[in-house]
């Protein structure tokens, strides 16, 4: 076998990066690139799975038949996000069921929006617009990712997404419309989940120790800080419209930038939340340990019953 | 009475029931296949119930809607039988429940599709398509848990033993069917109880489980008489609408 020099693999990898020929499974890729995202392709088929539990939380109290629909298919399609993601990694060579248990056991991370408790209807208003809101914000530039998996993924991903972001908008729109006491209901929903969907897109630039080499990589497009002023400029107008105010008192819109200048964000919350601190952490994680454990019997008697079918038939 | 009403009625409720029963493993499922499947099948239940419950509506004539009837009826007005109501267990009681369900509402639907009522036969025409999913992946699963590990066949076994006792009310008849049968609306639930009986013995059968030769029967879903457990589902499935009443969301 001709002994490759690995510098000349990793140039003609970087090559095709350069030139925007997206990278296959079975291309040849630095190690780092592949646990890269490995990482970022888990945390984020986590986050839909672990997603699930506060908006489940509210199907069997939806106000009415159309809302349960509509948030019953809302959750199944993160379901399906999870399922496509989970897929994605096994296409770099990771084991789903060891994907799946590094979220257990608290080594993967997963988005820590979903440590805030959902308490009132609003807040599935306020999920769809803010958090999915923000979540396309991040996901829109990964259609475009070097990886060509995920890209082709996340194309699927987003245009369910946008359509979870104007369900959300439109629930928060009918509630600050409605009477006082749903007026207030969104109000207090905004309040809660603004500053923690601005923690979404990740710390400050000069905090994130892997953007340098993601961008480089064309993994990721944009830094933390350029997608969050993204976010920023958008859904404020958003909320002025709808009659909502939204709780930061040194927002002000820059004349000269065209860009919403807003208040320090708390980022001792967000490291406490990261590290497992939030209110419902522990929550979210034992109830998926639960859903595997529980659900341990059901896979081992599939497994049982496959083999002995297949058994059967080469009889 | 109106006999088309109550038999729409009882119909739907059964819908609302079972859907809301399933949408509590959103989330929770076994395996993420399933947590797709079980959501995918309580979405087409809350539909069926939306287009039944609006018919009972309009056919009741006195302004209730789909919503009005799902959310704000009192405890003894819910027509659903007991079996859609109890609790989903583990997952082998889940598809066991949804099993005797869909081995009913399919050869049920089939007859519906060719009523007399064209609004029912629509209802009907479109749920079979669903159901016949329903019942395909629900038999699936009893045949898998029956006939896969030691531990499977006896949990789902004694699933078995336990939710036998509600089947029959499924083919509870009363003056409701009598009048629509007669009026050839409706299909008589003798000639379904057939079908079910020989879908339920083959696939019981294949799953290696054994029926309960105890034919004792619990009914009073379909007069109003439940479980103690409907009332926790009504007490959160109507939660918003009693809090904020006469508020549109």
């Amino acid at each position: 076998m001709r002994d490759i020099n690995i510098s000349e693999l990793e140039q003609k990898f970087q090559a095709k990066i350069d030139n925007d020929v997206k990278i296959e499974p079975n291309d040849w890729m630095p190690e780092e690139y592949r646990q890269t995202l490995i990482r970022q392709i888990s945390q984020h088929a986590h986050s839909e799975i672990v997603g699930m539990l506060p908006e489940g939380n509210w199907i069997t109290r939806a106000p009415n038949l159309r809302r349960k629909a509509v948030l019953l298919a809302k959750v199944q399609d993160e379901a399906g996000h999870g399922l496509y993601l989970y897929s994605a990694t096994e296409t770099l060579g990771a084991d789903r069921e060891e994907t799946i248990d590094d979220l257990h056991t608290g080594k993967a991370k997963y988005s820590s929006i979903f440590n805030y408790p959902t308490l009132t209807w609003a807040d599935m208003g306020a999920i769809g617009w803010l958090v999915d809101g923000a979540a396309i914000m991040n996901q829109v530039p990964l259609c475009r990712c070097s990886y060509g998996p995920y890209a082709r993924a996340m194309v699927r991903v987003c245009k369910e997404e946008s359509f979870h972001q104007r369900q959300g908008f439109e629930i928060m729109a009918h509630l600050a419309q409605g009477t006082p006491e749903q007026k207030a209901m969104a109000q207090d929903a905004l309040n809660r989940f603004w500053w923690p969907s601005l923690m979404m897109f990740g710390p400050s630039d000069a905090d994130s120790k892997h953007t340098a080499q993601s961008v480089q990589w064309k993994i990721k497009r944009h830094t933390n800080d350029e997608l969050r002023q993204q976010f920023v400029d958008v859904t404020v107008p958003q909320a002025a419209l709808i009659g909502l105010t939204v709780p930061d008192k040194d927002l002000k819109f820059n004349e000269e930038t065209g860009h919403y200048e807003f208040g320090e964000i708390d980022w001792t919350e967000f490291w406490e939340v990261v590290k497992g601190n939030g209110p419902c952490n522990k929550e979210r994680v034992d109830a998926r340990r639960k859903a595997k454990e529980n659900g341990m019997w059901v896979r081992e008697a599939a497994n049982a019953f496959a083999a002995k079918r297949a058994a059967r038939k080469s009889a | 009475m109106n006999s088309l009403f109550e038999y729409v009625l009882r119909l739907g409720d059964d819908s609302l029931i079972l859907g809301h029963r399933l949408s509590e493993w959103c989330g929770h499922g076994p395996i993420l296949e399933e947590d797709i499947a079980m959501t995918n099948i309580s979405l087409d239940l809350v539909g069926q119930a939306t287009s039944l419950l609006g018919y009972a509506g309009e056919l009741e004539g006195k302004g209730r809607d789909a919503d009005a009837l799902a959310f704000l009826r009192f405890d003894r007005e819910y027509k659903n039988v007991l079996l859609v109501e109890q609790p989903n267990g583990d997952f082998g009681m889940t598809m066991l429940r949804q099993f005797f369900f869909d081995s009913f509402r399919k050869p049920l639907f089939e007859k519906l599709q060719h009523s007399t009522d064209q609004h029912l036969a629509a209802i009907a025409e479109k749920s079979l398509k669903e159901t016949k999913y329903h019942l395909k992946h629900s038999s699936e699963w009893v045949i898998r848990l029956g006939d896969g590990t030691e531990e499977s066949n006896a949990r789902i076994q004694e699933s078995l033993n336990t939710l036998w006792r509600y089947t029959n009310e499924l083919f509870f008849t009363d003056e409701v069917d009598n009048e629509l049968v007669e009026k050839g609306i409706v299909p008589s639930l003798q000639e379904i109880q057939i079908e079910w009986n020989a879908t339920v013995t083959a696939v019981l059968t294949e799953a290696t489980l054994t029926i309960p030769t105890n034919n004792w029967k619990q009914e009073g879903g379909r007069k109003g008489l439940h479980s103690e457990h409907l009332g926790y589902i009504l007490a959160e499935l109507q939660y918003m609408q009693r809090a904020y009443p006469n508020m549109q969301w």
